[in-house]
Parts: structure tokens; sequence; C-alpha cells
């Protein structure tokens, strides 16, 4: 009893720093920020806790309910070889969810890798960056698609090429913020004391240029959602039988007709983690640069 | 009056900075003349005020002499050893001696970083002491810039403009430097916290026994703490003198047209005042002889075309001017 009582106390200041800081409390008070967070946190305990949520194996065959109704068993019906379509969505949740995460990742690795050595190094910047405007010249997902068809259909060659598709993006959010930041008076401080590059860029400038790339980055994930699901319907993502929200809605296509809650329901789901982590993106974005703010009703 | 040796000696420093036409073109389209071969001393001890206006190059004169920009040509003597020809590597370590104040107390100071290590990483860097005495060291630096010590663990938000320009004083005497250069260090103040960090930096001058490069377009401030005053005019020293005479008589017509802009809080009084009529003109294409020529009173033909080295007119007091001639 009295060990609850502290827990709780300890609970309760723990929630009162939170509040009191500025930053949680400005996010936990932007209405959208917190309406995509509980999205996410939902897809994401879906994705955790799949083995215990999903009512029936995802793969698992039954022909005796082919492309069935909705109902109390399988609540979102089955698809054509009778596989449950709630199971499905569930588990496809932990393949988008972990692509998405990769793709964030590495997309945060080799963007400011990039992004800084360019607007650091002003040398490299002209090289650099054409390079990426070369790349970001071509649709991203196309490119993506190019390179994925080439690697081969695998998750980590989704990854690879989403990554080669939107690093350009990230590293451009980079350098802009690099270029600003390198510009400022305690970065000179730094080198009238002596300070080497290294203990400049990551001490004083990169901590500094993190606000748009965190924005950027949830963006980035909400995309990389949307295009491995892309890629998967079209047949150069995680292969078939593996249950990523793509695979489920191309092969739902044939069917569409007779059994349309086989693409409709991943569908949603997609629809649901891309609206969540867009939501989230812009609370970030309001909150750590109100500069940017969008005026909304 | 004997003059003691200078710490601190330029010799026709020169800094010009290219502006180039396109992407792929390495060709100039033509040459930002920042600062245009400038002389002076610094004497150990001693406040050199810079003045002028804003575009002059006064802060790319203060930055040169620490060598946060490379100069395009010139000597920069510090104790004997020309700092524009050193290495790099030879350079950072002559960082210690020389330190810098900035203008701005928002942008001088890192927000992801607490007052302490803020205030001891010039030590770090440096790699002097362990954490133990970095932090006495900062507790003592705290005591000596008039801020109290719990102050150590906060952030650089948490303070006023004028706490953060002490945080900002603080470091640059972190390593003990000789030679600092204050750029515009009050100019973002109000005048009553002016006046506090001011009489805080005469302070620490003469505890230290510091040298200083003092860098304002506020000519009281100059006034108040300078020693003898440099007056820059589109990357050209114009006049150069102790403070007394340049205040009482001031020999160049930009210097008297800047002196009588100043108000006098005396509304009986009566004074002529130096109108000038213009504006600055671009340091990329600067006019030819005198580079005053334009906007002042008593241009004549020879000004426009024939430069006017800055020489000794007597007592020590140098002006570039053809219409001052030496008083032997």
């Amino acid at each position: 009893m009295t060990d609850a009582t502290a827990t709780g106390a300890r609970f309760g200041l723990f929630l009162d720093r939170i509040r009191r800081s500025s930053l949680p409390r400005r996010l936990f008070r932007h209405r959208l920020f917190v309406t995509g967070l509980t999205l996410f946190l939902i897809v994401l305990f879906m994705a955790v806790l799949a083995p215990y949520l999903a009512p029936h194996a995802p793969n698992q065959n039954n022909f005796r309910y082919r492309l069935g109704e909705p109902n109390a068993i399988h609540l979102l019906g089955t698809d054509n070889f009778g596989r449950d379509v709630l199971s499905r969505v569930i588990y496809g949740s932990q393949v988008s969810l972990r692509i998405g995460f990769m793709v964030v990742i590495m997309n945060a690795v080799f963007g400011t890798l990039i992004g800084a050595s360019a607007g650091y190094f002003r040398k490299l910047d002209n090289p650099i960056m054409r390079v990426m405007d070369g790349l970001m010249a071509f649709p991203a997902i196309l490119l993506a698609i190019a390179l994925a068809a080439t690697l081969g259909p695998s998750e980590f060659n989704a990854v690879l090429a989403l990554t080669v598709a939107y690093a350009p993006r990230t590293a451009r959010i980079v350098r802009a913020s690099v270029l600003v930041v390198r510009e400022m008076d305690y970065v000179q401080a730094a080198l009238a004391s002596g300070a080497g590059h290294l203990r400049i860029l990551f001490r004083h400038v990169l901590v500094n240029s993190m606000a748009p790339l965190l924005v950027q980055l949830t963006f980035i994930f909400a995309v990389a959602v949307l295009a491995e699901a892309v890629l998967s319907f079209i047949g150069v993502g995680p292969p078939p039988p593996t249950p990523t929200w793509g695979n489920i809605i191309s092969e739902g296509r044939n069917y569409i007709r007779e059994a349309p809650w086989i693409s409709l329901f991943p569908g949603i789901a997609i629809a649901f983690t891309v609206l969540g982590l867009n939501l989230l993106g812009d609370g970030l974005r309001d909150v750590l640069d109100p500069r940017m703010k969008v005026e909304t009703r | 009056m004997t003059a003691p040796a200078p710490l601190i000696e330029v010799d026709s420093l020169v800094k010009h900075f290219p502006i180039r036409k396109g992407f792929f073109s390495s060709s100039e389209a033509g040459t930002v003349r920042a600062v245009d071969g400038i002389s002076f001393t610094v004497a150990r001890g001693e406040t050199l005020g810079l003045v002028g206006e804003s575009g002059c190059g006064k802060s790319t004169t203060g930055r040169l002499m620490l060598r946060l920009i490379d100069p395009t040509s010139g000597a920069l003597r510090y104790d004997g050893t020309d700092l524009a020809q050193i290495s790099p590597k030879q350079m950072r370590e002559r960082r210690r001696e020389l330190q810098i104040i900035f203008q701005d107390p928002y942008s001088s100071l890192n927000p992801r970083m607490t007052v302490e290590s803020i205030i001891t990483e010039p030590l770090v860097i440096h790699g002097i002491g362990n954490a133990a005495s970095r932090r006495a060291r900062a507790h003592e630096l705290l005591d000596i810039v008039g801020l109290a010590r719990s102050y150590a663990n906060r952030y650089p938000h948490e303070f006023s403009g004028g706490q953060r320009q002490r945080i900002g004083i603080a470091r640059a005497l972190a390593l003990r430097p000789q030679f600092v250069v204050c750029d515009e260090p009050v100019s973002a103040l109000d005048v009553s916290i002016q006046a506090q960090v001011i009489n805080l930096m005469q302070d620490l001058q003469k505890e230290f026994g510091l040298t200083y490069l003092f860098i304002s377009h506020n000519l009281a401030v100059i006034r108040h703490i300078a020693d003898r005053v440099a007056v820059m005019y589109l990357g050209k020293i114009v006049e150069l003198t102790d403070k007394h005479s340049l205040y009482t008589e001031p020999k160049h017509p930009y210097t008297q047209a800047l002196l009588s802009a100043i108000p006098i809080a005396n509304p009986d009084r009566q004074r002529q005042r130096v109108v000038l009529t213009g504006d600055v003109p671009s340091p990329i294409n600067p006019p030819a002889g005198c580079r005053f020529h334009t906007r002042c009173p008593y241009a004549e033909a020879r000004c426009k075309t024939m430069e006017p080295p800055l020489i000794d007119v007597g007592g020590g007091h140098r002006v570039a001017c053809h219409l001052v001639q030496p008083s032997a």
C-alpha cells in the first residue's frame, strides 16, 4: 500500500517534470501532435504485440473459407487462400514499421553525413549537392522502384532503394540548417579558442541543426510506409507470402469485386499510419520551429 | 613619450572577398575590398578603439586579427610572430593568447551547452586541467565577471542580454589571454547595462593587463574606454591618434563629420554641424584617389586621383588627407 503510494508519488513527480519543462509541455498541448502520436502508438503496439493480438497465424491457409466475408471468427474476412485478413494486417504492420524505422535511421545517418559535409566544408558543397540535385531530379518513387527492381525483391533492398531515393532530400535540409548554424558567433568563438573541425561540427553545429531534421524524418517515415506499400504492390518489395500491407492489397486486387475487404483494410491501416506520422511531424515542426508554423483554423 | 614595444603590429593588411560569377566558373566577377591595406600598432595594455560606420571593415579587421578569416595579404605581427604566416597548427596553439568578445549576446553562446561547459570549453580544447579544476576555474571566472556560481548549470536562454555578455567575457578570459578583440561588445545592450559591462571590461583590463582592440560605432563608448582611436572609412584608416586629440581637434573631414553628429545634451549650445551628403560608396568599386572625396565638402582635384597616405602630422597624430599638412 505504502509502496504503491510512493510509486504513485514518484510517477506524479515525473509527470510534473514533463509538464513543467517547456518542450514536452508545448508538444502535449498541441492537439494535432497528440492525435498523431496516438495513431502512431496504436500502430506501434499492433506491431509489437502482433503475436498476441492476431487471432490466427498470418500465413495459415484455409481453403474452406476462401474469400470469406467478415464474421465473428474472421473479423475482417479472409482472402483467396482463406487467410485471416485481420491477422495479416496486424503482422503487416511489423514489416511496414520495420522498413519505416530502417529507412529513417539510414536517412538520418547518410543524410546528416552528406548534408553536414556539404554545408560545413564549403569546397565539397558544389560537388556533393550537384550529385544530390541529380538524384532529386528523378521522381523519388520511380527511382526507388527502379532500384528495388534491379536489386531484387527483399526487405533489405527495399530499405536500400528508399534510402537512396530520399537521403538527398534529407541531406539538403541538413545542409541548409548547417549553413545557418556555422555562421553563428558561438562557432566563431570555438574557432577562436582553437577548436578543431570535428569538435565544432559535433558539439556546436550538428546539435543545433537537428530540429528540421527531426521533423523531416517523421515525414520520411510516413513516405517510407507509403512507398513500401507501393513497392510491394508492384511486386518489388518483400516477396509474398510475407504479409506486408502492399502485398495484401496487391493480392486482394484480383478479388476486389467479390471480396473488397481484402484490400480495404490494409489500405485503411496505411492511411491511418501515414496520417498519424504526418500529424506528428506537423506538431513537431510547429513546436520546434514556430516560424514555419502554418496557421490552421 | 617613449613608445613601449607594441604587442600587435599590423602592416598593410588586406582582405578582399571574391565575388564568384556562377557555379561552374571559377572566374571572379569582382572583389569586395573589405579591408584595403591598413597599418597600426597596439601597445601592450592599451585599448585601441576602432570606429567607423556599418560596412567599413571594422569587424573584418577584428576577425583578421584572430585569423578567423585569412588575410589576402599583409603582415600581422603578434609579439614578434607574423600570425599570417604560421601554420594552422601553430596558430591553434597561439589562440590561447588571443580571444574575442562578440556583439550579439544571443548568437554568441551555444544554446545547447550549460554555462559551465561554455566557459570551460577553451580549457578542454587545450587540454588544461581535469574536470574538477576546470569546474573550479569556471566558478572563479563567474566570480570575476560578477555572476553567481549557481548559474554554472543553467542554459544561455535563462539569462538576460547583459548576463549573457558577461558569460561571453568569462569564456574569453578562460585561457588568460593577452589580447582581446571586442567586436561591438555593448552595442546590443541597453544603455544602463552598457555602462556596467564597459566598467567590468575596464576593471578586467587593469586586473589582468589585457590589451583590447575595441570595435564600435559608438563614439561616446570609444571615448570612454579607448586610449587611442583609429577611424575607418571604406576599408582604410583615415585618422589614427590618441583619444584626446581626436575628440578635441579632429583633422580628417570624415572624423569631423562623425564627431559633429554626436548630439550634445544642451539645447542652448550652438554648434557647427558637418552634414555629409550621399551614401557610402560600394566597397566593390571604391572611388579612386581619396575614398572619401565623393562626400568630402573640401575635395579638390588631386583628391580624385591621388590616394593620400596615412602620415604623421605631428605628435603621433596620423591622418590620411591631402589637405592636412604636417605641423612640423
